[in-house]
């Protein structure tokens, strides 16, 4: 067994790329050592700038001799046949072998191929994983270069390292031939480094001052930096990135610290760091005081030399940061010399998107949404009181929703949130246009929140200024003051509506606009504020607003078209139901018969002169809650949600209420797994099966939403978000006509007589019941109301115990019953029992789509 | 010095006065000059500043159009850079609207390039194991050229010093074979190795003439021409002159002539940009306008001298 040493030396390798390179390096050796048939032990990989190094251990010298054989023609075939499989097989006619197969005399070609030499077919391997080493970017250099096709690297590759048990492996690429030379050190050691074998590669750099480990190095600069900093009575400000980077830039890292004018202190902490992070690639310390810690007027910067007078780089160092801070002061001050207010102006300038106006059109749309978030009580004054849906205490939710609709918050208090969101999202976007964040596009909203806390406006503006485009990553916190929560919804909601509106929707791996993480934000703030926002409405109205901003550019100063639409902003999105759109549309068509290809493009469908039809408009809001549904599923995947479960709940649509729809999902999650629950799912399923092979009902698969147990009903089933128009808080105003979803109103007394009137009468028969069918009958009967009643508190927990309770009673209805019976009208009713169960069932999830 | 005798035409040529030694570290100039003795040793034509306005020294044609086709080329250079929106009206220690690079262009990129630039630090006083040299990656791309370049920003003690640019392509066409690009920040290069906090105090010479001598007022009334002052109807005017002479040029065959045109009309963009005339909208047009004639030109005189290439080097062809 043999040890093998690769080495390929570049010029400098960019830090970013180092870690991909070793994984692309250990993959496309293991790739050809896989081709050519060579096992292997363990495997190393070692990056510094100046190279990529791969030590593979337990390696053959040999590969295995194999006897290879083909079956031929038979004895006495054609000379023509046996001739050409001769050729083919590379052997000679006195080397065929005569066997028999199945009684017959045929032809056999055999050969001993020899085992290879380990060394040859490395030789090859290298060359291959040269040539197909994939970089980020990679160029071409040097003579070479002359011709198009001269190898392309990440930079000129100059030169390579490949030991077999310590003998070189010769390759030539690109007039490049391998060796056991390597170099050192670029100012520590001068001439080649020669290295014996793969065991002393490691100390043979060592000692040309060239560590070759980048988790020694990266070890080496978090040690030296964190002790430089305690020597200084400091701490270091802990930045792994950081680190990997420096020691992605040095092979003999020497962290030093330095200091800087204290009077840059007065910038903001953050600037501080980023210019040093960015720009330097220095590390910023921390003091502790009485007031708790604070930014020092430190740095640690990390050299690639053991400098023969830190002093001097330190110097240096030191006066680059001071000019760059300087800069930085320079913005801090300058940005102050106006107000928050002033800078939005500029706003006016910059196009957010041709078709959705600038900036300022845009902060004009939040402003406006966010106000409307607050005044529809979807955000209140007080920030979430409530668990994270994924919260231990999330299953009891079913006291939520009376905690929703009690105003406890006093109508003063509403309008003051409402003014403090809208004064926020105004000047949300107008840091955009500082020169700070000219200068640090990262700082954007950060200094926002300064400059506003500077200018002496509330704290929960400056705080929502910061704030609102967080959650920006997946371990970013969300949001939970309201002012800010309000901003941040409405940006993003903006955002997403606003592309949906001009069909800019992401496809595959394309998502330019970020829409995807705009709504999983949505998603993540709607579940840790415990938000009840009816998507519908909000997406409505943004649409409404949103499509009239370019059309009104359009038509200019359209008195009459503006009349038109500020009719509607009041009215129509909390109402949409009422005819407000209808009614308003004919007369101004009416008075303006020009009008209708505005509208028409506004609302996307067709528009008649004797009504709207606008169903374009409402395909946007069906596609963008699709999408929202999309990225929730996504979302509950990666948490670990059974996708079957998830599918389960999602397949019931008619469900536009995040919150809601996930409680569903966790309370199945949970109820699924416990005995009831699978014995449920079995007696389902065999109900299920019956109903499906009797065709009782053709549409198993579909399940009204009112069967579903979802106030309101659309008769499309592909979104698990859908609008419900009659929702229970509407109902309240109506007068009851005994058409209602059974379920939505089940435990009001009024509805009692008609709800039972409802039922299956078991007196009806025409034929006496089996006891085992009348007890499900009867459980069924107790059931319904129990899980009606426990759906509509949203406990969803409850409503499916409620359903357990039947376990027994259908198992002995499956032991005891004929379901198939000869007796049409026994048959008939016995189906129409299952299907009762099965939709009883439904009502809490779409059995048919639990695995299991 | 002292003055040269008159009338005598017979008398031996002058020999150089005996001055101090030449000391990169203590001369603007000195600098300057040594590395034109070490890039002039290094084999290449040391040429004098293109005679126009421009932005950066890749401009100039040594570079621009001299990185297309197969022959070899090597040059040095020091070439003054105009940027009329960096000017600071002397009043900032940093920031010039009028600076100098110093340009090495080799063509094809040598093996030993690195230490050939390394060699040039350490003849200008910069002594790797005193001061922290770093290859940082850093791209280049120059829209306007057509053209792109891998390398690096060459950093000393974590001050950007020197732009190293691989380039790949030019005018829109790969670079056969490529041309390695130093660019040495002149001004910056100075004051770190002088050790003095302002451009202005740079010693230019070793006679006692500072930077701020030879530059300061200039700074003072180029800044205030440049925001304040250039009569802007005139700039669009040269502007739209330059965009239909270089158009002119490029009619009749002669693109090095329309390149010049191309680089005048984007000093007068640069110009109109400082006297803030020109709205984001418009910007981006005019950018555009600039890199039509720069791409036209430089693809004309690759097409131009093509047949020449071609016939010279066997084997290659333009695209």
């Amino acid at each position: 067994m043999a040890d093998f040493l690769l080495e390929l030396t570049a010029e400098e390798i960019p830090a970013r790329m180092q870690a991909g390179a070793r994984t692309e390096l250990e993959k496309l050796f293991r790739r050809e050592l896989d081709v050519a048939g060579i096992a292997c032990g363990n495997m190393t990989v070692f990056s510094t700038p100046r190279r990529l190094a791969l030590i593979a251990r337990g390696l053959p010298l040999e590969t295995d001799a194999v006897r290879e054989e083909a079956k031929g023609p038979p004895v006495g075939a054609p000379d023509q046949a046996v001739d050409g499989f001769c050729r083919k097989n590379g052997v000679n006619r006195d080397q065929l072998e005569e066997r028999e197969v199945k009684g017959r005399a045929t032809w056999f070609a055999v050969k001993d191929v020899p085992g290879q030499a380990v060394a040859d077919l490395l030789a090859a391997a290298i060359i291959a994983i040269i040539r197909d080493f994939s970089w980020p970017k990679s160029m071409r250099w040097g003579e070479a270069s002359f011709s198009p096709e001269s190898l392309k690297w990440v930079r000129p590759l100059t030169g390579i390292v490949a030991l077999l048990d310590g003998e070189v492996v010769p390759v030539v690429l690109d007039g490049i031939a391998s060796g056991r030379e390597t170099v050192g050190h670029r100012f520590h050691h001068s001439g080649a480094v020669s290295i014996a074998d793969a065991d002393t590669y490691a100390s043979a750099l060592r000692d040309a001052h060239v560590i070759v480990d980048h988790e020694e190095r990266a070890g080496i600069i978090r040690e030296a930096a964190r002790k430089a900093a305690r020597a200084a009575g400091l701490s270091v400000l802990e930045d792994e990135g950081l680190v990997v980077e420096n020691a992605g830039l040095t092979e003999w890292p020497v962290p030093l610290l330095g200091r800087f004018d204290e009077a840059f202190l007065d910038v903001p902490s953050e600037v501080i760091q980023l210019t040093a992070r960015v720009n330097q690639k220095y590390f910023v310390c921390e003091e502790s005081g009485l007031d708790g810690t604070r930014l020092a007027n430190a740095f640690i910067c990390t050299a690639n030399i053991a400098p023969s007078d830190p002093a001097v780089v330190v110097d240096g160092n030191r006066k680059v940061l001071a000019a760059r801070l300087a800069d930085a002061r320079f913005f801090w001050e300058l940005d102050q010399k106006k107000t928050l207010a002033q800078h939005g102006k500029g706003l006016e300038r910059i196009t957010f998107h041709e078709k959705l106006g600038t900036v300022a059109d845009k902060v004009d749309r939040v402003a406006k949404l966010a106000r409307w978030l607050v005044e529809e009580g979807i955000v209140k004054p007080t920030s979430a009181r409530h668990e994270p849906v994924d919260g231990p205490s999330f299953t009891s939710i079913h006291g939520a929703k009376e905690k929703n609709s009690a105003s406890t918050n006093s109508a003063r208090a509403v309008e003051d949130l409402a003014d403090l969101a809208e004064q926020a999202a105004r000047l949300c976007k107008a840091d955009l246009v500082t020169e700070m964040v000219g200068e640090f596009p990262k700082l954007q909203g950060l200094m926002g929140g300064y400059y506003a806390e500077k200018e002496g406006l509330p704290r929960e503006v400056s705080d929502a200024i910061r704030d609102h485009y967080k959650p920006v990553g997946q371990g970013d916190e969300v949001p939970t003051a309201p002012v800010t929560v309000a901003v941040s919804l409405a940006d993003k909601l903006d955002t997403l509506i606003g592309f949906f509106a001009i069909d800019e929707k992401p496809t595959g791996s394309t998502d330019p606009f970020a829409l995807r993480r705009a709504a999983l934000s949505v998603i993540r703030s709607i579940q840790r504020n415990y938000l009840r926002l009816d998507l519908h409405s909000a997406v409505l109205q943004l649409i409404l607003d949103i499509g009239w901003r370019p059309i009104s550019t359009l038509i200019k100063e359209d008195a009459q078209f503006r009349e038109f639409m500020d009719g509607l902003w009041p009215e129509f999105p909390t109402n949409p139901g009422s005819g407000v759109l209808e009614a308003r549309g004919k007369a101004l068509l009416n008075s303006n018969p020009k009008m209708q290809p505005l509208l028409s493009r506004l609302f996307g469908g067709t528009v008649h002169k004797s009504g709207m039809v606008f169903d374009g408009s409402l395909k946007k809001v069906d596609d963008l809650l699709d999408f929202f549904a999309d990225r929730l599923k996504v979302q509950q995947r990666e948490a670990g949600v059974r996708h079957d479960l998830i599918d389960a709940v999602f397949a019931l649509g008619g469900e536009d209420d995040l919150v809601r729809l996930l409680a569903r999902v966790k309370a199945l999650q949970s109820f699924i797994e416990t005995e009831n629950g699978t014995n449920l799912l079995a007696g389902y399923k065999r109900a299920a099966n019956i109903l499906k092979k009797e065709r009782y009902d053709a549409s198993i698969e579909t399940i009204t939403p009112a069967q579903a147990g979802v106030q309101g009903a659309t008769s499309e089933m592909d979104s698990g978000l859908r609008r419900n128009d009659e929702g229970a808080d509407r109902s309240d105003d109506l007068p009851l006509t005994g058409e209602e979803d059974p379920l939505a109103l089940a435990g009001k007394p009024e509805f009692d007589d008609t709800f039972r009137a409802n039922q299956t009468d078991p007196a009806g028969l025409s034929y006496t019941p089996e006891p085992s069918e009348t007890a499900l009958t009867d459980a069924l009967s107790a059931a319904e109301p129990k899980a009606a009643a426990a759906i509509e508190a949203e406990d969803f927990e409850a409503a499916m115990a409620a359903l357990a309770s039947l376990r027994a009673t259908v198992d002995r209805f499956f032991d005891n019953v004929t379901v198939n019976d000869p007796q049409a009208d026994k048959r008939s009713a016995r189906l129409a029992l299952l299907a009762r169960f099965r939709d009883a069932v439904h009502r809490v999830a779409d059995f048919s789509r639990i695995e299991g | 010095m002292t003055p040269r005798p008159a009338n005598d035409a017979k008398a031996e040529p002058l020999a150089a006065p005996a001055g101090p030694p030449r000391d990169p570290s203590r001369s603007f100039q000195d600098m300057i000059l040594t590395l034109h003795d070490f890039w002039s040793a290094a084999g290449c034509v040391v040429l004098q500043p293109y005679d126009m306005r421009m932005g950066a020294g890749t401009f100039h044609t040594a570079t621009t159009l001299r990185a297309l086709g197969p022959e070899p080329w090597n040059a040095a250079f020091v070439q003054p850079c105009r940027r009329p929106t960096d000017g600071r009206y002397g009043e900032n220690p940093n920031r010039l609207q009028h600076y100098y690079q110093y340009q090495v262009i080799l063509k094809p990129s040598p093996a030993d390039i690195q230490d050939l630039y390394l060699g040039s630090l350490r003849a200008i006083g910069i002594d790797p194991l005193r001061h922290d040299i770093r290859f940082v990656e850093d791209d280049w791309e120059s829209p306007t050229l057509g053209a792109w370049g891998l390398g690096w920003e060459v950093w000393c003690d974590g001050m950007e010093v020197t732009q190293f640019t691989y380039f790949q392509q030019m005018g829109g066409f790969d670079c056969k074979p490529v041309a390695g690009e130093l660019t040495y920040g002149l001004e910056r290069l100075a004051m770190y190795i002088q050790g003095v906090d302002s451009v202005y105090d740079l010693a230019f010479n070793q006679h006692g003439v500072s930077y701020g001598e030879v530059f300061l007022e200039n700074e003072k009334q180029m800044s205030k021409w440049n925001f304040e002052v250039a009569e802007t109807d005139a700039l669009f005017d040269l502007f739209t002159k330059a965009e239909a002479e270089c158009r002119n040029a490029l009619s009749h065959g002669v693109p090095i002539a329309a390149y010049e045109q191309a680089v005048e009309a984007s000093h007068i963009f640069n110009l109109l940009q400082a006297r803030g005339v020109i709205s984001v909208q418009e910007r981006a047009s005019y950018m555009g306008r600039v890199r039509d004639l720069a791409r036209s030109s430089c693809e004309e005189y690759a097409k131009a001298m093509a047949p020449e290439w071609e016939a010279k080097f066997p084997g290659w062809s333009l695209v």
